[in-house]
């Protein structure tokens, strides 16, 4: 490890911290619906959506009809989506001649980029047509972005409101989200990456003859405008199969970080939207404190190990000044492709700028472990906060078991039914992981797709479906994915991994509603202070990491300990 | 549920025009109107034809050029289109080589790549020199493995080595800002350059 490469990781964190409240502000303003600087502009056009939707803004949906109208929404966007991929090669803007994308990738990508998952069977160069990607693809990563954000306003509001029927108009949210707020952030950042060299045309591929006179064909396309919304919402679904460690998608140091900023700001705001909302920021920024302390030891663990570089390498004679540089990019190097690993699994953004597949392997754990954790250290935009949300009622419920009283969140009685629901949504991603996992390695189609023996291999199916469960879309890309049984299996996991979790969370945002707001008194647990935040801290790594450690015991650790005593697999 | 459907269909149409056309299209006409250059993909042209993208490392195995880091990349078999086959720096198919540090195969791959290059345990070889990059188009090499291939490429050439390291230090790029990044050179460019140099 160098003081340079902290150096970068202390510049991001601080970068970070100084967006968090200006943006939290904006973002709250445009939640509640109120005047933002891009009204005179954008006002006009977001009431001629709700004219010909037939909506009314102002209505005030109980938690059913809100989950309804999201569910629908889904299901329509997902059939739009699969019909595109299967019609691509008979739609306009394909200069490559893409064929029909097969029915079981269609349906596989079609189910990634709806839940905000981006996890990707096929590789983007090769497969999509212009349309798919622009109009499909980019599409879906902006309304699940949306989607994700209003579904945690949701649940804000579940907290802040007192004996209210609603949570909020969802066709609102959804609207106001992405003309206000990932639109507007796109249309700047898209820019800046095509000023920074990433592509941004509808050209065919070009063939260029290189200088010992060989061809190289080199992939083009609208790259920019996907990669802005990729990041920003949290998706990750590269435009190029090599996404963000492609020269074209991440072209310069300056690119990556912006890129890995745009993963966490929107997060991090959210801690302060919830804040503010609630009457205190305080209890914002004691949940980013949770997040910051979690992230903090996972850059630590992932940046030694990959630092480090590989010993079996360094016996052969390689110099490992530089690290472990297998599946990395130069320009990056080992401290910004661990630092980009951590940033990406933290949120649920699965964009990779260096192939976690060959990272160490206990730097390769941490992006896993980070997943298993619920990708609740910022996590994805709106996701991450609503899955922290249900750690902290959980870890306040623990708490009152402790002391022997009612527990209370932000001036809401944390009651049985409460519990359950959030125990239901944290139950159900340990269940898809661990049981799809089992499956896979008893089954030949399962056992049929790591690329890597030993316990890398088992680590790679272990990683494919943690990845969809938490709607991550990372991979250890050795896994060969694009089969029937890996695109039907993981497109189970990440529908079970995105509505398990969000209809009980909406089902806890109701009944929150509907409670009035206790007092604070002197017998009132302090939810803004370092003792809640240690609190949150051990719920979140005992949930998650008792029921993980045996999996990971057979995965990276045992491979870690077979690398040190020099096996090869 | 009619009212939601009828919602749905009419935001998901209206937000496909608006995201997924008007959008890339508005930004593809800005993005060529302001960065004409970046937007094409950054291609190099000589003598009026294209020979790559700076952006993107390319295939050296002559001994008159700097060679790149290895590449994973593959093409599809012109004889089976079920199998494929390898062909580095492949810029229609990026991919690494996911083999994890364990691997068998990795391990190979490097103790050969270290023997065709001379290295040993007294004078061990830059590790960028002998892995696979995250995309298989990795344009840069370090300062370090730069220098180890310098005498080498003289001998080929017939320069001066003190010449050709001078031209490797001018194509030595620092880090961003200072700080960001790790520092490195761009293979094509020192190349191009090498190919520029008088010839004697």
């Amino acid at each position: 490890m160098t003081v340079n490469g902290w150096a970068q990781i202390a510049l991001f964190i601080a970068i970070l911290l100084v967006l968090t409240r200006p943006l939290g502000f904006y973002l709250s303003r445009v939640l509640e619906g109120q005047r933002t600087l891009l009204s005179p502009v954008l006002a006009p056009v977001e009431r001629g959506f709700y004219r010909l939707a037939g909506i009314d803004p102002a209505e005030d949906q109980s938690w059913w009809v809100y989950c309804r109208a999201m569910l629908v929404f889904h299901v329509v966007g997902f059939a739009f989506l699969y019909l595109l991929l299967r019609l691509q090669s008979v739609l306009p803007l394909n200069p490559q001649d893409m064929s029909a994308v097969a029915p079981d990738l269609s349906f596989n990508t079609a189910v990634s980029f709806l839940t905000n998952t981006n996890w990707q069977s096929y590789g983007g160069e090769q497969t999509m047509s212009y349309l798919s990607q622009m109009m499909g693809l980019a599409v879906q990563n902006f309304l699940s972005a949306a989607t994700g954000i209003a579904l945690a306003m949701a649940l804000i509001r579940g907290f802040a409101r007192a004996n209210a029927r609603g949570i909020g108009n969802f066709w609102a949210d959804l609207v106001r989200v992405t003309l206000y707020v990932l639109l507007p952030f796109c249309i700047v950042l898209t820019l800046f990456y095509v000023w920074q060299g990433v592509p941004q045309n509808l050209s065919p591929y070009v063939e260029a003859t290189t200088l010992e006179g060989a061809r190289q064909t080199i992939a083009q396309g609208p790259v920019a405008s996907q990669l802005a919304i990729k990041m920003l919402g949290t998706n990750g679904g590269g435009f190029f199969n090599a996404n963000s460690a492609h020269p074209y998608e991440n072209p310069t140091a300056l690119a990556n970080l912006v890129q890995m900023l745009s993963i966490f700001v929107i997060g991090a705001a959210m801690t302060n939207v919830f804040g503010r909302t609630i009457g205190s920021e305080r209890q914002g920024w004691a949940i980013l404190a949770a997040m910051g302390v979690l992230f903090l030891a996972s850059v630590f663990v992932a940046y030694w190990a990959e630092a480090g570089g590989n010993p079996i390498l360094a016996a052969l004679g390689v110099d490992n000044a530089q690290g472990n540089m297998e599946g990395k990019e130069v320009r990056f190097g080992a401290p910004l492709s661990a630092l980009f690993a951590v940033i990406t699994t933290a949120a649920s953004c699965g964009a990779v700028n260096a192939m976690h597949d060959s990272f160490m392997p206990l730097g390769g754990m941490i992006p896993l472990l980070n997943m298993l954790l619920g990708e609740i250290i910022i996590g994805g935009v709106g996701a991450g906060l609503y899955g922290v949300l249900l750690f902290a009622i959980l870890a306040i419920f623990l708490a009152g078991l402790m002391v022997g009283r009612t527990p209370e969140y932000v001036g809401k009685k944390i009651e049985a039914r409460d519990v359950k629901f959030t125990m239901l949504a944290i139950l159900c991603l340990p269940l898809a992981i661990l049981g799809f996992t089992a499956l896979a390695v008893v089954l030949p189609a399962g056992l049929a797709g790591p690329a890597n023996a030993g316990p890398h291999g088992f680590s790679e199916i272990f990683y494919a479906f943690t990845s969809a469960a938490a709607n991550n879309g990372s991979a250890f890309g050795g896994l060969t994915a694009n089969t029937i049984f890996y695109n039907s299996t993981l497109g189970v996991a990440m529908i079970v991994g995105r509505f398990a979790i969000i209809v009980p969370m909406l089902a806890v945002a109701g009944s929150l509603a509907a409670k009035r707001k206790s007092a604070v008194s002197l017998g009132t647990f302090p939810t803004d202070g370092p003792l809640f935040v240690g609190l949150l801290v051990g719920a979140i790594l005992i949930v998650g990491g008792l029921t993980f450690l045996p999996a990971l015991a057979l995965g990276p650790i045992a491979e870690h300990f077979a690398m040190l005593a020099g096996t090869l697999f | 549920m009619l009212r939601h459907i009828r919602a749905s269909l009419v935001i998901l149409v209206s937000m496909a025009v608006l995201l997924g056309l008007a959008y890339p299209l508005a930004m593809t006409g800005l993005s060529r109107a302001l960065f004409p250059a970046q937007a094409a993909g950054s291609l190099i042209e000589r003598d009026g034809k294209t020979v790559g993208s700076v952006l993107l490392g390319q295939n050296f195995t002559s001994d008159r050029y700097f060679h790149g880091r290895p590449s994973a990349t593959v093409d599809t078999d012109p004889n089976d289109a079920t199998k494929t086959v390898p062909a580095p720096y492949n810029a229609a198919n990026s991919a690494g080589s996911n083999l994890g540090p364990t691997s068998k195969a990795l391990v190979e791959r490097v103790q050969e790549e270290v023997g065709r290059l001379g290295g040993a345990a007294e004078k061990p070889v830059p590790v960028d020199l002998v892995t696979t990059s995250g995309s298989g188009l990795d344009p840069h090499i370090s300062p370090a493995a730069a220098a180890w291939q310098v005498a080498a490429i003289a001998k080929a050439r017939g320069l001066p080595e003190m010449e050709v390291r001078k031209l490797v230090a001018q194509y030595t790029e620092g880090r961003v800002l200072g700080v960001l990044g790790e520092p490195k050179v761009n293979v094509l460019k020192l190349n191009l350059a090498l190919d520029a140099l008088p010839q004697r």
